[in-house]
């Protein structure tokens, strides 16, 4: 395909950015999302002393935000339309990038569940900023508590094996493909003075 | 007094006579404690979250007369190695010296100093109680209660885990572990004259 020769020709027509709605809340829960996978792992084999308890509570505290604001973040994605991907670009390209980007979509839904489910199990009700009571999704339960969080866990590592996936992708389009696809999701400069893609 | 308080204890005693199995000695009517039916747990707090913990061991020594409440006392021992938590992370922890340290204060006990009437079936019981070798005034609402020959005696106070330097050094942060500690308990009594 001709097109995809010239990956780092401009693009004829203007880059379409995600709303600011969309960038904000994408580079919200990437640090919110790395900071809770970063504490899980450091949390998890500690003993029991004041930081542990800490630690697992502002994880709990981030899991539960992670999974608010991903439901705000998918009613908004179901709503507004995102920039369409270039037309250069090979479609199983397309297709690896849209199918990564729903697999995300679903651990960002999964992992808080079954850690929320995980501590329910564990005798441990999640208490969001320690305020707001949350109830308990299974009851109290050794041996299931093990089960879920050794799935919390699993789904853990394949949504960072996601984000590696997409953050892959990513770099390849800015320093390989020399494309302004990133473009679309960076914050801050609205190249092509007009205030295109804002809705 | 009405007289219907005071014919039942007579008929009580009177019953149990008559059913005591010949040769037996007449039982004497004292307040005894049905472990079984019994319970102290409470309550703690990590960052909002409640823990729920218990301790499956202490006995009442009870004296308590409905005619003359004031006159009651009461003597509550509990055994703090038998302390019950969700996890045995916490198990482990608990009997440790900055927590129960049980090795050293196997026993907590709450000695009643008086009783006051509040009203029907409800009393106020101060009291001296000890845990890890401190002790503190508490006074303690109590609501009594009787069916099918049981008395129920229950009632929560909320203690402050520092004055009694349960969770010293590093675990004093009220942030982490919360200070108040929510007691229920509730303790079942046989040999109580009826209220």
């Amino acid at each position: 395909m001709a097109d995809g020769q010239t990956p780092a020709g401009v693009p004829v027509e203007p880059v379409k950015r995600y709303t600011d709605m969309a960038i904000a809340l994408h580079w919200l829960l990437a640090l919110a999302i790395l900071a809770a996978f970063c504490v899980g792992l450091y949390m998890a084999d500690l003993k029991l002393s004041p930081t542990r308890i800490r630690l697992f509570n502002w994880h709990k505290w981030a899991g539960i935000s992670i999974l608010v604001l991903s439901a705000l973040r998918l009613a908004w994605r179901l709503t507004h339309r995102p920039p369409p991907e270039p037309a250069y670009l090979p479609a199983w390209q397309r297709r690896l990038a849209g199918g990564v980007h729903h697999l995300l979509y679903l651990m960002f839904f999964f992992v808080p569940i079954a850690g929320w489910a995980h501590s329910s199990a564990a005798g441990f009700p999640v208490v969001w900023f320690g305020v707001i009571h949350l109830p308990d999704l299974v009851g109290p339960d050794k041996q299931l508590a093990e089960t879920l969080g050794d799935v919390h866990a699993a789904l853990a590592f394949t949504l960072a094996g996601l984000v590696l996936l997409h953050v892959a992708g990513a770099l390849q389009h800015r320093f390989i493909l020399k494309d302004d696809i990133v473009q679309r999701m960076l914050p801050g400069r609205r190249p092509q003075g007009k205030a295109e893609g804002r809705t | 007094m009405t007289s219907r308080n005071a014919i039942a204890p007579a008929l009580a005693l009177a019953l149990a006579v008559v059913l005591a199995p010949a040769g037996a000695t007449i039982p004497v009517v004292a307040p005894a404690l049905v472990a079984s039916q019994s319970e102290i747990s409470f309550v703690s707090h990590q960052m909002g979250v409640p823990i729920d913990g218990r301790f499956r061991k202490f006995d009442a020594q009870v004296q308590f007369d409905p005619n003359a409440p004031q006159k009651g006392r009461f003597l509550i021992d509990v055994d703090v190695t038998s302390v019950s938590l969700p996890t045995s992370d916490a198990m482990e922890e608990v009997v440790k010296p900055a927590w129960f340290n049980s090795r050293n204060f196997p026993a907590a006990q709450f000695a009643s100093t008086a009783i006051r009437t509040i009203d029907n079936g409800h009393y106020e019981i101060s009291g001296r109680l000890t845990i890890k070798g401190q002790s503190q005034d508490v006074v303690v609402p109590v609501a009594i209660t009787q069916s099918a020959g049981l008395t129920t005696a229950a009632g929560e106070i909320v203690l402050h885990r520092l004055a009694f330097a349960i969770g010293d050094g590093e675990w004093r942060d009220t942030s982490v572990v919360a200070d108040n500690v929510e007691v229920k308990f509730r303790l079942v009594l046989t040999g109580i004259a009826p209220l």
